[in-house]
């Protein structure tokens, strides 16, 4: 066993793109809100009251920062239930056009399982969506909606959403942005008929789902939906108020750090793919790939070093099925890691992780034997 | 390609052993050589076909079901 983490050396918490850490705005707001808004702001006396102010003002903050009226934001329990409600409420509300929905293949696995009857549109090897494929696709007949994303959740590339809402408009067919990893990071996305994000990709609490639906969209919600409890709700609107301060400033810092492992992972690691956009991608994600090395022994041994990373990689599922974002690009998904950086990351912890990791492969691949291969 | 390709067998082998297998077997075999590698690990015909592109070998596609064809180029 290689040298293991000291023990007062903090965890470098590298996995982001899942859920980042709660930002301090967000605790003060929640913390506020559960003295504030506990009442049930459906009531009529003054507990309610407050309560149904302290919601208006979190929609508020949500329909300044999505640039949408206050009516056009909805909310969810997670994310993943807003991408769900989201595709469901386009189906329901164009049902009568058709049920066929368009979709990039890298698209995040809660709208793939939304999806019944799917036109899947393919990427390129940086995942990039295929614009001529997609278009073409929204363009025939029973198309009911279609599902870009802005960013890719695992490897970060960017997708073309102008040309593609052009595309969309073009056929009068509504489309779904899922904005979960972007939101907070990058300017939100302006064309789109439908749009969700996920309070905690950006430092928000667990447990909040935005879903914002432009007026003269055709979507039926369910008559059962639920949102998050209001202190939840009030706490990821406060936090993202306080990410979209510095979010250029963050993004910069992020993106350098981003440039510095994509280029000295490649460097100093033999037979590595780095994959994604180099250049038209998040500001906080990187994704690459080790020939030969087993993705779940390469999690437990960075863990070991006090590194929390994410991998596509069929080992580490539940389904023991290797990720569909790097199946769809045709890349490498056997050890696989993906490293997703936020406010709190330090220079120290990047910089430690690239030291440690060309030792971590070379002891992994020495002991498969797979050295010169 | 009308020569009875040397088989390799991985079934039942998690990734990334089948790539490691096949990589073993394609330094055996003569240039021109082709090795058809039988695998049903889910990720294994994605691996396989990254795994050609990045060591300049010709990736000839599946051959059925969890049977993949790879000549040796170089």
């Amino acid at each position: 066993m290689g040298p293991t983490r000291h023990i007062d050396e903090p965890v470098a918490y590298f996995d982001a793109a899942t859920a980042s850490p709660l930002h301090p705005a967000a605790r003060e707001a929640l913390i506020a809100a559960l003295a504030d808004g506990w009442a049930d702001p459906g009531k009529l006396y003054g507990q309610a009251r407050q309560a149904r102010q302290l919601f208006d003002a979190a929609r508020a903050v949500f329909a300044d920062i999505l640039a949408v009226r206050a009516e056009e934001v909805w909310f969810a329990p997670t994310g993943s239930e807003a991408c769900r409600r989201a595709i469901a409420g386009l189906l329901r509300g164009r049902a009568r056009v058709g049920r066929t929905v368009v979709h990039s293949a890298v698209e995040h696995s809660s709208v793939l399982k939304a999806i019944h009857d799917g036109v899947e549109v393919g990427v390129d090897r940086l995942g990039r969506v295929d614009l001529a494929a997609f278009a073409e696709a929204v363009g025939r007949d029973g198309v009911a909606a279609a599902a870009l994303m802005s960013a890719n959740h695992e490897v970060g590339t960017v997708q073309p959403l102008t040309e593609a809402a052009a595309a969309c408009q073009a056929a009068g067919v509504p489309l779904l942005v899922d904005a979960a990893q972007s939101v907070g990071r990058v300017p939100v996305p302006e064309q789109w008929s439908v749009l969700t994000a996920s309070a905690h990709k950006w430092g928000g609490p667990p447990g909040v789902g935005v879903l914002a639906v432009r007026t003269g969209v055709r979507f039926e919600d369910a008559a059962d939906a639920t949102g998050p409890s209001l202190p939840l709700l009030v706490a990821a609107a406060a936090s993202l108020r306080a990410v979209e301060v510095d979010r250029d400033a963050q993004a910069r810092r992020l993106s350098g750090l981003v440039t510095r492992i994509r280029e000295t992972v490649a460097a100093t690691v033999p037979d590595v793919e780095v994959v994604g956009d180099p250049v038209e991608r998040l500001p906080h994600l990187v994704t690459f790939s080790c020939l030969y090395v087993d993705g779940e022994a390469l999690l437990h041994a960075l863990d070991r070093r006090g590194f929390a990373v994410s991998s596509g990689s069929s080992c580490t599922s539940d389904t023991l099925r290797p990720s569909h974002v790097l199946e769809a690009m045709g890349v490498l998904s056997h050890g696989n890691v993906r490293v997703s950086l936020h406010r709190d990351t330090t220079e120290e912890q990047v910089d430690r992780f690239l030291a440690e990791l060309p030792g971590v492969v070379a002891d992994l691949r020495a002991e498969a034997g797979v050295v010169g291969l | 390609m009308t020569e009875t390709p040397e088989v390799l067998d991985c079934r039942g082998q998690r990734c990334p052993l089948p790539v490691i297998a096949l990589a073993r077997r394609i330094g055996e075999v003569s240039v021109g050589t082709t090795v058809r590698l039988l695998a049903d690990d889910p990720a294994a015909a994605g691996d396989v076909a990254a795994w050609c592109r990045m060591r300049g070998q010709e990736f000839l596609g599946q051959a059925g079901p969890d049977a993949l064809d790879v000549r040796r180029l170089t």
